[in-house]
């Protein structure tokens, strides 16, 4: 049952990958794709007992950051001619080139991970995740929290400076 | 599997085939007595009308029956999705909510709930941050200005706060140290002395005795009552009913995010808002109002009385009868209070809605936190 649902799942996170490549310029279509993946990214992560991520997965990336995304891509309302003629450009040569990388090394070190036997139990709820973040690796938490927030002020001083 | 086929008949029966047309009714009859008017009665069956209760059935044949609209220029797929994607969260949040106990009958035990899962409440937070996509999409598929600006409102609404619904419960998962609904339910089941606070604190070193019988059911309205208003405002924000009904606002953007659409399809959008109400009400119950627990009376005492009279399985099945017709009356109270709610107030200006999220409920809530936390930890220093 649970293999029959990680397949499932796993052709519609790669289909829905699929999609936002290639409705680059349907971006509302391509930012729905990306919903799709993302959600059934978050079943596989369940069936691999990592219910914590799994769940953060759809609350946090099909949830809130894509609708932030399609907000945006709806405020600029961009259609399919205004984006130009289609062009080769350096970008796209590099993102092949590091995609093509990742696979390679995916493919070189599935083969030698092997998985623990037995879970802890407890493995990967909430629990154990946020005891793990608070405690050994409190000063990475907080330090990233640190960095979001500057992120943020540095976004919110930007918009500012264009309204005034 | 069969039991689980059944439980999810049962809660969605309920709610969607009795509760859904009982809340179009109630929706138009509340009002009218709210307003001193007599209210929709003239639907009729062979001459029966039955106080206007047929209206329900007549709305879905004229949807049913009622062109379906595309406009021209409108994204087709999306615009034929998007009000499936408003309703399908609205349902599948049922899953989690125990409308009973678990039931020992014999050697096999029944659960009343149809996925008892640890993380239960992010799953309801993660069902419903999706709740979002039916009304942006909707509005950004018809091709129309105004339905755009409908759902920038929605997303901007929605996405705002769903923050604060999720920090105005951090409180309750305090005081409860679980996520999982049905032990925030089982752990209601239970009274606490009104008092017991300053012996708790170290106010008096200990309370008299006659001072036991002065009892609360153990509520979460009870530890958190600041905690209830601020996640019934957000959730019923997330609603998008009015008084939040800034993406719909019919005085200045005409209908919003659902202008374009027509029949069923904009009877989905409207089954979405009114089968929100019923779960809401659902989820308010479980969290704060103890669930299917009956006010002072638990589990064990009702097992325990009845049993003695008419042995353990009667007790044990008429426990379980009692404890949902309980968990089905706390939904009715709520759904009359988000009744009363919707005809009370006007509807917010869209800044307002903004303001009161970001400026009064989220520092509302963290101080919450802060709050609840702070006395965890004196009771728990002291004890």
């Amino acid at each position: 049952m649970s293999a029959l649902l990680f397949y499932v799942f796993g052709a519609l996170a790669v289909g829905g990958a699929l999609g936002m490549v290639l409705n680059v310029r349907n971006t509302v279509a391509g930012a729905m794709s990306l919903v799709l993946a993302m959600v059934s990214l978050g079943g596989v992560y369940v069936l691999l007992d990592a219910y914590l991520i799994g769940v953060l997965q759809i609350l946090v990336y099909a949830g809130a950051i894509v609708v932030l995304f399609l907000f945006v891509v709806m405020l600029l309302n961009l259609r399919g001619e205004q984006f130009g003629p289609e062009r080769l450009a350096v970008g796209k040569v590099l993102g092949v080139a590091v995609a093509v990388l990742l696979l390679l090394q995916l493919l070189w070190l599935i083969p030698t991970f092997a998985p623990p036997a037995e879970l802890r139990p407890g493995f990967g709820g909430y629990r154990d995740v946020g005891m793990a973040l608070f405690t050994d690796w409190v000063l990475a938490f907080e330090s990233t929290s640190l960095l979001l927030l500057a992120a943020m002020i540095g976004a919110v001083v930007l918009a500012k400076r264009k309204v005034d | 599997m069969i039991e689980v086929i059944v439980k999810m008949l049962f809660i969605v029966l309920v709610m969607m085939g009795a509760f859904l047309p009982l809340i179009t009714w109630v929706e138009r009859k509340q009002a009218a007595i709210m307003q001193d008017r007599i209210g929709a009665n003239r639907a009729d069956l062979f001459g029966i009308r039955a106080i206007g209760l047929l209206h329900p059935a007549a709305d879905v044949l004229k949807l049913l029956t009622k062109e379906d609209v595309v406009p021209r220029g409108a994204n087709r797929v999306l615009h034929l999705l998007a009000p499936v994607m408003a309703l399908v969260p609205a349902i599948i949040t049922l899953a989690v909510i125990p409308f009973g106990s678990v039931y020992a009958f014999g050697e096999s035990a029944l659960n009343l709930v149809v996925a008892d899962i640890d993380w239960g409440m992010l799953y309801v937070f993660a069902v419903g941050s999706l709740a979002t996509y039916g009304a942006v999409i909707a509005g950004w598929a018809s091709n129309n200005n105004w339905s755009l600006l409908g759902s920038m409102r929605a997303s901007s609404q929605m996405i705002s706060y769903e923050v604060t619904m999720g920090l105005a419960l951090v409180g309750l998962f305090m005081v409860f140290g679980s996520l999982k609904l049905t032990e925030i339910a089982a752990a209601q089941d239970t009274t606490f002395r009104l008092l017991g606070f300053l012996e708790l604190f170290g106010v008096v070193a200990a309370l008299p005795a006659w001072l036991d019988w002065i009892r609360l059911p153990a509520w979460g309205v009870f530890y958190q009552p600041l905690g209830f208003i601020l996640f019934l405002t957000c959730i019923m924000a997330e609603n998008k009913r009015p008084p939040f009904d800034a993406p719909e606002g019919e005085s200045e953007i005409i209908a919003g995010y659902h202008m374009e659409y027509s029949g069923m399809r904009f009877g989905l959008f409207y089954t979405a808002e009114f089968l929100e109400v019923p779960v809401i009400g659902a989820l308010v119950a479980t969290l704060f109002l103890g669930g299917w627990a009956v006010p002072f009376l638990s589990q064990e005492t009702i097992i325990g009385g009845v049993s003695q009279a008419f042995g353990v399985g009667f007790a044990t099945g008429l426990c379980m009868i009692l404890h949902v017709v309980t968990f089905l009356v706390k939904v009715v109270v709520l759904i009359w209070l988000q009744m009363l709610i919707r005809w009370t107030l006007p509807r917010f200006r869209y800044d307002q809605v903004m303001d009161l999220c970001w400026k009064y409920i989220l520092p509302l809530s963290i101080a919450n936190v802060f709050v609840t936390g702070g006395a965890i930890l004196l009771a728990e220093g002291l004890r």
